[in-house]
């Protein structure tokens, strides 16, 4: 559909583009990525004829930008420009019946019902049918963008340029824009190239990307391969980290500010922030600490400041636990947001907790234990489901900054712990009368500052792996003594 | 279905815009002719019409003077007036258009000025081109106002590449101001009768005769046809020109087309009447206001209500201190310069509550 061969160029003899050269498919989101002054919008003014260039060569349809006239480009490109300002107040409908100059023949060009049809069509796909009316510098800027959309496609173009599209619109029209441009895309073969300034939505909507740096292409590839983190970080000159979209196989890049002195001081949680009480134990960290768990709320992974094991009877039953819970925070004053509760039948003062140093990091670990339900996971078919009471609460906090994988090996290294805790105790599953390696409802968090210490791995032999199992395996074995003694009292 | 009556109330809107304007000119052309120290009534005036242009064969025969007093001097001079006034209000109108600016116009952009160097050389000189003859004076008019226009934009874009409109607008004053001193030269170095110069100068289209029609009447029709064929153009290029590259209008040719033909107008009006200011400024101005800035329709608007604004204007200047007559420039200037200062005024508001 386009090819650009050899492109250079500027503005007087400045040359901005360096021989540039790439293709774009008919169908295709082509999005145009680069930091500022990197020649992005030279390099649309020249593909869409508004700026002349020194070298090179531009092909639409396999023939070249400068053989076609400016009545047969506007027919096969249309752009959306960032920012436009009239002079004089036009309607909305005189505006975008503009569009169809290109289309008209004749020296006094006469108005046909199918432009009047395409220019209702566009109007009605971009949302401004209803104040076709209005004058245009009456409306906001979103509705202008919409407006000047509606003229570009009333051109009925094949090649859409748009120069970041989404630079004044809100969310939903930023991803109404983006919706309907992949749908044309799709359904209609609409060629689509776009500036992008907001990595993470050319990564969501391009088919592929084009990385500009100072002139010239850095790389074109599919977004994935595009948005590496070095790759972006040494282009902007920034710090970014990537990481997958939650709902979809996209890429998405993070800013990381730059960190304020003051927090960047270590953080040593332990014992002094946590206090137990006969309904529940409490840990309050005084920042958010980077976590992953299997709690009632609060799970899977995030940022938690507040930690709760709570006790229920071992009757409790609910029919939606994860409300009640919620509520139950709620009415403690503990935002169920911020927390990461647990619940056990455990009996908390049997609670069993323990700072553990290395050199230049520390772990602290909590574990409520009770073993009334314990099961051997080699052997779990033979269960049938009740949730009988008994349960392992471990939290596992890491004072350092923790990788990603280190949270998955620390879950591990810990189950490894409780299992040979379990098994040096000779808890036994009452169904198989075997050795039980857990129970049905273990509940597991590892939470770390994220300051301090990088700890990549945690792994059995690695030093914080050697924390955790040693920590983990000490805790498991007092807290089921306790809970044992206990239960003898009784 | 909706958009019928849409477009039906659109088609009589027109209708309408151009009913009135045809009826305020045909007004003015009336009551241009029939006033004066000699009043000519209307009954009288329409049989002498009848007769003499369109040769109806009319029982009555008309009075012999109010029939030279009509074909001679006053239907001339309202003809002229009209002429002068149509092109100066549709060049203003394309100027603006092209220059995204209501406060473009050819006195403000130096155009005129350039026109009158022209014409005071050629007066003032007698140059006499061969083979062109009478036409020498409109072709040295328009010349030179077509060069000055290209200096001024030529400098203009020195000054700021993106030719912001402002930057325009004050070259082409500085322009004027420069172009204006040399024609002060030339007068007082010709030592000519003074009054006569500055009525020159202030325009006039008194004691000029169908000769003078015959000058202007051809570059009338050539330059109003050209902004014709471009109104579609001039639509696309009010978002800016890149836009209207975008949009497929071939921004170059047409622009430069517009300025030659907005150029030929102005010159050629200056050279029949003399600069007479602010006509290019006000009327299109009045017509966007009331119809809408589109300027398929803009610019025969302002055609038909410029001609009869300047024929009402000489009417006014020849009558209000009659038997002496002032010069037309005082009159268009007097409405014209204060109707400046309030577009700018409106156009400062505008910008501030936008930001």
């Amino acid at each position: 559909m386009l090819d650009v061969i050899g492109l250079t160029g500027g503005y007087g003899n400045k040359a901005v583009l360096e021989s540039v050269s790439f293709g774009v498919n008919k169908g295709e989101l082509f999005g145009i990525l680069g930091p500022n002054g990197s020649g992005k919008t030279t390099l649309l003014s020249m593909l869409s004829g508004v700026l002349d260039y020194k070298s090179g060569s531009i092909r639409i349809r396999d023939m070249d930008l400068k053989d076609y006239s400016s009545k047969q480009l506007a027919q096969v490109i249309a752009v959306l420009p960032q920012h436009s300002s009239l002079a004089f107040s036009y309607t909305v409908k005189e505006t975008v019946s503009l569009g169809r100059y290109a289309h008209q023949t004749g020296w006094f060009h006469s108005w046909t019902t199918e432009d009047e049809a395409i220019v209702q069509r566009v109007m009605q796909q971009t949302g401004v049918a209803d104040f076709q009316d209005f004058h245009f510098e009456r409306l906001s800027g979103g509705e202008r963008q919409r407006v000047l959309l509606a003229q570009a496609l009333a051109q009925e173009p094949e090649i859409l340029f748009l120069d970041e599209p989404t630079n004044h619109l809100d969310l939903s029209y930023q991803k109404e824009l983006l919706d309907l441009m992949r749908k044309m895309a799709k359904e209609q073969g609409l060629t689509v190239i776009s500036i992008f300034h907001d990595l993470n939505l050319a990564g969501l909507y391009c088919d592929r990307l084009m990385l500009l740096e100072k002139g010239q292409i850095q790389v074109i590839d599919v977004p994935n391969e595009v948005l590496q983190q070095d790759r972006i970080q040494g282009v902007y000159q920034t710090k970014i980290e990537k990481h997958p979209h939650p709902a979809l196989p996209k890429p998405q890049m993070f800013i990381v500010p730059e960190k304020h002195s003051s927090e960047t001081i270590p953080l040593e949680i332990d014992a002094s922030y946590m206090t137990v009480g006969p309904e529940m134990i409490q840990l309050d960290a005084p920042i958010p600490l980077r976590t992953m768990s299997s709690g009632v709320t609060g799970s899977g992974t995030g940022w938690h400041r507040y930690f709760v094991n709570r006790h229920v009877h071992r009757d409790y039953n609910c029919e939606d636990h994860h409300v009640e819970m919620a509520d139950y925070l709620r009415a403690n004053n503990i935002d169920p947001q911020e927390t990461v509760g647990m619940m056990t039948a455990v009996f908390l003062d049997s609670v069993e907790c323990k700072l553990l140093k290395a050199e230049d990091f520390s772990v602290f670990i909590v574990v409520t234990a009770g073993v009334g339900n314990a099961i051997d996971a080699s052997l779990a078919d033979q269960h049938s489901w009740s949730a009988a009471p008994g349960t392992i609460n471990t939290w596992i906090f890491v004072n350092g900054h923790l990788a990603e994988e280190a949270f998955i090996h620390s879950i591990v290294t810990a189950t490894e712990a409780k299992v040979k805790a379990l098994h040096d105790l000779q808890v036994l599953d009452k169904v198989t009368n075997t050795c039980a390696t857990g129970t049905s409802t273990d509940s597991i968090l590892i939470a770390a500052a994220q300051r301090g210490t990088k700890l990549q791995y945690a792994g059995t032999i690695t030093p914080l792996g050697k924390l955790i199992s040693r920590g983990v395996y000490d805790c498991i074995v007092e807290a089921i003594k306790k809970n044992r003694k206990r239960i003898e009292e009784q | 279905m909706p958009n019928q009556s849409i477009r039906t109330y659109l088609k009589t809107k027109w209708t309408f815009a151009y009913l009135i304007a045809s009826i305020f000119l045909l007004f003015a052309s009336l009551i241009g002719i029939s006033f004066g120290s000699v009043s000519v009534p209307i009954p009288a005036l329409l049989q002498i019409i009848g007769k003499e242009v369109f040769h109806l064969p009319l029982a009555v025969d008309p009075d012999v003077m109010l029939t030279n007093i009509v074909m001679n001097i006053r239907l001339p001079r309202v003809l002229l007036a009209g002429l002068v006034g149509a092109s100066l209000a549709i060049a203003g109108a394309a100027f603006q258009g092209l220059l995204r600016n209501p406060l473009a116009d050819p006195y403000t952009l130096g155009i005129s000025s350039g026109a009158s160097v022209g014409a005071v050389l050629t007066l003032f000189l007698n140059i006499s081109l061969p083979f062109i003859g009478l036409y020498t004076l409109p072709v040295l008019s328009i010349s030179c106002s077509v060069i000055t226009i290209f200096c001024v934009l030529a400098f203009a874009k020195k000054l700021d590449r993106t030719m912001k409109v402002e930057t325009i607008i004050l070259t082409g004053i500085i322009f004027s101001s420069f172009l204006s001193a040399f024609i002060s030269l030339m007068i007082a170095l010709t030592g000519e009768e003074l009054r006569q110069i500055i009525g020159w100068l202030m325009g006039s289209v008194s004691m000029r005769g169908w000769n003078y029609i015959m000058i202007i009447l051809p570059f009338f029709i050539i330059g109003s046809l050209i902004l014709f064929m471009n109104t579609s153009e001039l639509n696309a290029m009010t978002f800016g020109e890149d836009r209207a590259k975008h949009l497929g209008v071939d921004v170059r040719r047409r622009k430069m087309w517009i300025l030659i033909a907005g150029s030929i107008l102005t010159g050629a009006a200056v050279a029949v009447s003399g600069t007479i200011g602010f006509v290019g400024l006000v009327i299109p101005h009045l017509v966007r206001r009331i119809w809408g800035p589109d300027h398929r329709h803009l610019l025969p608007l302002s055609l038909l209500i410029g001609s009869g604004f300047l024929i009402l204007a000489d009417l006014v200047s020849r009558t209000i201190i009659a038997p002496s007559e002032l010069p037309i420039g005082v009159i268009t200037s007097l409405i014209g310069a204060p109707a400046f200062a309030l577009i700018l005024l409106q156009g400062r508001r505008v910008s501030r509550t936008d930001a």
